[in-house]
């Protein structure tokens, strides 16, 4: 499977992405691992114009501590994301989830950015953004933005991103005391998962995203405030599906993703020491 | 690039895939294409000594990067040590994994030198292989790490 002829551009830096992003509109795509868009582009389910390739802008791929949160580029890869000294001790919950996204050759390439932009419900890392509730730096031609994890991701493979900009850094509170569990349900060992979990429990603080339970990446909202009220993990899991509409496909009924969904929380909420 | 230590380089469209340039630019033909959809690992390289499934990448995002396949292994007549491990212990039946296999082996085996048997079925979960069962794989690894004989 071949993608559909496109123009090709590598930039260099930041700037030089949105001045492309500018120029060509609605008809270029950022190409960072390619581990989500090449595979789209092969199914041609997109056909972009032109590729701007980030994939070689040093300058976006670090973790770095600032005051009370790390603060990660967006071309960070999987494998350095799950290896890092600093967010193994201050973000256990990212490092786990990023570990069990697809296998190591995809974790080479693909990026957290990537894996964020694309706002994919059925991604790993989305769940455990959403669960630590970090936010994410945005430029484009009029500035920088911040935009928190819960205003980020909008719809089906959409974010609040717009076709000029690019998301340049994601902040993740630091969290060393935290106790967390990533949970994710699939048949075989590389497979995306068919319901997932990212569970958080920070003092009195209470995270769950969830993976493939809407139609965008989505926290448990129901559930994090019935903790937060003193519920038993037993109690507040019940709620985990609250008010959501997961697909229904050849994995699993919209009925067996919310028994999932019941099932996974309530063993992170436990492993979490609730 | 360079793919095994010799320079390669060819005017390409941006939409060739890695493993095209390989077995059709460069005349490798070792690198096998299983899937074709990135689920496979028949196409495993290392990219800057890392593994990587090229069907997955443009040959353009390797430009100017070191590539290394199969074939950039063995030592004139002296095989890798993991190619002489696989063959020690029957890891392939027939054979099309394997150098996606090999490569994938070697990249996990420079990220963890000593893995537990666990950790080489995980660091392995990317590759399939239809005929061995993966047993004899998996010895082969912790062999050629010289964990387990
Ligand atoms: C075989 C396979 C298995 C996988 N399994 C899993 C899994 O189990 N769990 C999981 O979570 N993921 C999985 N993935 C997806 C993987 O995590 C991807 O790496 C990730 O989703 C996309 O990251 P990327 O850097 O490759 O992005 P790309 O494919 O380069 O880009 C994805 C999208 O985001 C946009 N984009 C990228 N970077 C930016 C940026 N900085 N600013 C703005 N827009 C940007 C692109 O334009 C594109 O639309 C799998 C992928 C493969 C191929
Ligand atoms: S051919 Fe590339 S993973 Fe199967
Ligand atoms: S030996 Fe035949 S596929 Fe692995």
């Amino acid at each position: 499977m071949i993608p559909a002829a496109f123009d090709y551009q590598r930039a260099d830096s930041k700037e030089q992405v949105i001045s492309l992003l500018k120029e060509h509109g609605d008809d270029a795509k950022i190409l960072a691992g390619g581990h989500s868009l090449i595979p789209l582009m092969k199914y041609r389910l997109a056909a972009p114009g032109i590729l701007v390739d980030v994939g070689r802008i040093e300058e976006l791929s670090y973790v770095r501590e600032e005051g009370d949160y790390l603060a990660i580029g967006a071309l960070t890869r999987h494998r350095e994301i799950e290896t890092n000294e600093l967010v193994l001790a201050n973000s256990g919950l990212l490092a786990a989830a990023t570990k069990q996204v697809g296998d190591p050759q995809v974790r080479h390439r693909g990026t957290i950015g990537g894996a964020l932009a694309h706002g994919d419900p059925a991604s790993d890392i989305p769940s455990a953004a959403l669960a630590l509730r970090a936010s994410f730096i945005i430029e484009g031609p009029s500035g920088e933005r911040e935009v928190g994890a819960d205003d980020f991701f909008t719809g089906f493979l959409e974010t609040a991103l717009e076709p000029e900009e690019l998301l340049t850094e994601i902040r993740v509170p630091k969290l060393p005391n935290s106790k967390w569990s990533f949970q994710k349900f699939n048949r075989r060992a590389q497979d995306w998962a068919i319901v997932g979990a990212s569970v958080l429990i920070a003092d009195n603080q209470c995270g769950v995203g969830l993976v493939n339970m809407d139609f965008k990446p989505i926290r448990a909202a129901s559930l994090e405030e019935a903790i937060e009220n003193g519920a038993s993990a037993e109690e507040a899991s019940q709620l985990a599906a609250d008010g959501l509409e997961p697909p229904s496909d050849l994995n699993a009924s919209t009925e067996y993703r919310s028994h999932l969904a019941r099932v996974l929380t309530k063993r992170g909420l436990q492993e979490s020491g609730k | 690039m360079t793919i095994n230590d010799t320079e390669v380089s060819a005017d390409v469209e941006p939409r060739t895939l890695l493993v095209h340039f390989i077995r059709e630019q460069a005349s490798l033909k070792g690198t096998n294409i299983g899937c074709d959809s990135s689920s496979c690992g028949a196409c495993t390289v290392h990219l800057n000594g890392e593994s990587v499934k090229s069907c997955t990448v443009l040959a353009v995002q390797a430009d100017e990067q070191e590539v290394t396949t199969i074939e950039g292994l063995a030592d004139g007549e002296t095989l890798h040590p993991m190619q002489e491990a696989f063959r020690d212990c029957h890891a392939l039946q027939c054979g099309y994994c394997t150098p996606g296999m090999v490569m994938a082996a070697i990249s996990l085996l420079d990220e963890i030198p000593k893995p537990t048997e666990l950790e080489v079925r995980e660091g392995l979960e990317g590759n399939l292989c239809r005929c061995t069962g993966y047993h004899n794989i998996v010895k082969a690894v912790l062999q050629a790490s010289g964990s387990e004989s």
